[in-house]
């Protein structure tokens, strides 16, 4: 039980900093102006526009395509893989299992394994590719290590060394409803839940930023109407150079 | 006389990906602006004592005004899709070239300062102290982007390195390290109104040497009226139009559509520039001075339209950013867009049949068409997206018969920078314009050898004095590099039924 609790109180407060700490990233750039509009034309002319090229870019990587395919392929295997893995688990939250996530149970392994391939192949590239390399910092390695570690030991549970799965199963519900309860202590198990929480805590103080960052990026999320509509950001309508008379 | 010695790189294949040649390019910085050219522009004249802490106060302030830069430092996940896709790196093969890596000089200044994770742990995260060296890598690097924003278009959070690097010179200027070509020709747009400092009188005597050597050549009455009182069109358009080769044919070709148009148009002397190098120094309240004087010169002349030449940032200021900075425009003719491009207006023109155009008067050259950067990635022409690479086309099409394009890589979005944009086109950079036009020269090359192009044609100021400049360097003749409108301006069909 006290296992249980340890990493009860852990889970908390790792979801605790990572929804303050997202949240208050995402409101810095909610509240910081783009003063001009600066698209990356050809751009869209209307908000709908501008929707479906941001659901291109989140759900294709439109741009990476363009830009590298093989980056463009080991990145889409590691995230889409990630979203179906995610999906998966939601079965140890649930109780009974939504009918949906009992379905892509199967899909949920081989989404495991798309996201181990591609994070390897990734760091292959980090580490091969000359450019790449020189622009690789020291945590840019670790993060990659530490989800191949999530990807691997969620891995190794499935096919090598199984947990208990009802309690689990009792703890993450107990988690959901308040009501602790203890948690196995499988190797494999305490290594994934240890490196999921490192992650959580992690994710609002780094480069993971990308992920709401990307919605907030002017070049993918203005319109190209700076003709037809006089775009102005607060701090430039008080300069002396706007005019007494603009609106 | 400046005297840089360098070697021009072998034309090679295109698109070579070259490999890395650490601090190939950390010799290459331009001069640094004078106290006189530093001040008129509101920047202190020399390097202040306390610069340390004015360039982190001035970074603090921009990520608070712009929020382009905390995105764009916080978002980058080092994927490296934009290493291969700078001109600037495919010329010289310097990491520090690599739009990420350049991005990188201040991003990690900014993790140190402005982030939990730089703070704490700095040598994890790349973070670093800002430094006098790390300064003098801004100074370096940040004046070997051109701001063309080809590294934008593969980036998977839509990262603008022209972003990055506006802030770090904004920030260079801030402690008294600005750029002298850039500052000085500020200034003297400031003071006379035009990059080359050129006044009315001489603005003048230039016009009506044009007029009578067009009327000498072709016998029609073309006119370049200057400071015309009620005239329909203000034409702004880059003052390189006025004299050097191949732009003043631009500008001819100007003349001749609104001569043939029957549409009075005229230039102003108080407002003789549509370059805007207040974006190059990324300077909103010097780009906002500059773009006034022609808010001002229409208001004044009482035009119903403004009409803007050839010029690729000098567009993309007016077409994206003039209704920000000194709109709104509701003392224009609401009938036409504001501002409109000088290919809008004679593609509006030859779509309505108002003009007509005879191609075998460019029979003897075969075409192609270079992008420019700042019209293809910062703006539109005409009232689709993409119009701004079917446009200058068609014009072509509709002036001569023999148009090939360049690799698709090199055109359209994916299009290269000349080399000498985004304040760059100084003598005392001539290593790295040459350099930087290698992608651009490779392709041309490729069209030469298996379509024969003559020319390659431009809506640009910059790329065509750049290019008359460094083709030559890759065996190319200097004259290739022409003006859209010198094509239609030699094609048109002078007829007084129309």
């Amino acid at each position: 039980m006290v296992l249980g609790s340890v990493f009860a109180v852990l889970f908390y407060l790792a979801a605790i900093i990572l929804v303050i700490g997202v949240a208050s990233r995402v409101a810095r750039y909610a509240q910081t102006p783009a003063p001009l509009v600066i698209p990356t034309t050809p751009a869209p002319l209307t908000r709908t526009g501008v929707a479906a090229r941001m659901a291109r870019e989140v759900v294709f990587f439109e741009s990476l395509f363009k830009g590298s395919k093989w980056t463009w392929l080991f990145g889409w295997l590691f995230h889409f893989g990630m979203v179906v893995a995610l999906a998966r688990h939601l079965r140890y939250f649930t109780e009974p299992v939504w009918w949906w996530v009992a379905m892509i149970q199967w899909i949920g392994i081989y989404a495991g394994m798309a996201m181990f391939v591609g994070l390897t192949g990734l760091w292959a590239r980090r580490l091969l590719v000359d450019r790449v390399r020189y622009i690789s910092a020291l945590s840019d390695h670790l993060m990659l290590l530490l989800l191949l570690a999530i990807a691997g030991s969620g891995l190794v549970m499935k096919y090598v060394q199984h947990t208990d799965i009802v309690s689990l199963k009792a703890f993450t519900v107990g988690l959901v409803t308040l009501d602790w309860q203890p948690l196995p202590a499988d190797g494999p198990l305490l290594i994934h839940l240890s490196l999921v929480i490192a992650l959580m805590l992690i994710f609002p103080f780094s480069k993971l930023l990308h992920a709401p960052g990307v919605f907030f990026s002017p070049t993918r999320n203005m319109r190209d109407t700076p003709r037809e509509h006089r775009h102005i950001a607060p701090w430039a309508r008080d300069l002396p150079g706007a005019g007494p008379d603009r609106s | 006389m400046l005297k840089i010695e360098f070697e021009t790189p072998p034309l090679g294949e295109l698109l070579t990906t070259p490999a890395l040649q650490r601090d190939a390019m950390a010799h290459s910085r331009p001069f640094v602006a004078k106290p006189e050219h530093q001040q008129g522009l509101g920047f202190p004249g020399k390097l202040v004592d306390d610069w340390q802490d004015v360039a982190l106060a001035k970074m603090d302030e921009l990520l608070g005004k712009y929020r382009s830069l905390p995105v764009f430092l916080d978002a980058c996940v080092k994927c490296g899709a934009c290493t291969d896709k700078c001109h600037y790196y495919l010329g010289t093969g310097d990491p520090k070239n690599m739009p990420v890596a350049r991005q990188d000089l201040l991003r990690k200044v900014y993790r140190r300062y402005f982030t939990l994770a730089g703070k704490w742990f700095p040598r994890l995260v790349g973070a670093v102290e800002l430094s006098e060296d790390l300064i003098n890598d801004w100074y370096s690097y940040y004046h070997q982007c051109s701001e063309c924003r080809r590294c934008s278009v593969y980036c998977p959070f839509g990262i603008d390195t022209a972003e990055i690097t506006m802030a770090g010179r904004e920030i260079l200027a801030a402690i008294g390290m600005g750029q002298k070509y850039s500052n000085e020709i500020i200034g003297k747009v400031h003071i006379i109104g035009n990059n080359l400092g050129l006044p009315e009188p001489a603005l003048a005597n230039t016009l009506e040497g044009l007029e009578e050597e067009v009327e000498e050549d072709i016998s029609v009455p073309v006119k370049f009226p200057l400071d015309q009182h009620g005239a329909e069109v203000l034409l702004v358009t880059p003052s390189a139009d006025f004299f050097a080769e191949p732009h003043v044919d631009g500008l001819i070709g100007y003349a001749k559509v609104f001569h043939q148009a029957g549409i009075s148009w005229t230039l102003s002397s108080y407002a003789s520039e549509a370059a805007n190098f207040g974006i190059f120094i990324g300077n909103y309240e010097n780009m906002q001075k500059v773009a006034q004087r022609i808010r001002q010169a229409a208001i004044d002349l009482g035009v119903k339209r403004i009409v803007v030449g050839e010029c690729g940032h000098a567009w993309r200021v007016a077409y994206s950013f003039w209704n920000t900075l000194i709109g709104p425009f509701d003392f224009l003719d609401p009938a036409y867009p504001v501002p409109q491009h000088i290919c809008e207006f004679t593609y509006d023109l030859l779509q309505r049949g108002a003009l007509k155009l005879d191609a075998k008067a460019n029979d003897d050259k075969v075409v192609t068409f270079h992008d420019s950067c700042n019209v293809s990635r910062g703006s539109r022409l005409g009232s689709v997206p993409g119009g701004q690479f079917t446009i200058p086309r068609e014009l072509i099409r509709f002036a001569c018969s023999h148009f090939v394009d360049m690799a698709p890589d090199t055109i359209h979005e994916h299009t290269f920078c000349c080399g000498g944009g985004g304040g760059l086109l100084t003598d005392d950079l001539i290593e790295l314009r040459v350099k930087g036009a290698l992608p651009r020269a490779q392709a041309l090359q490729q069209v030469i050898e298996q379509h024969g192009v003559t020319h390659m044609a431009a809506i640009c100021a910059i790329c065509k004095s750049q290019f008359s400049k460094v083709l030559p360097y890759y065996g190319m003749e200097m004259d290739m590099i022409i003006s859209v409108h010198q094509l239609i301006g030699d094609a048109l069909v002078f007829d007084s039924q129309h």
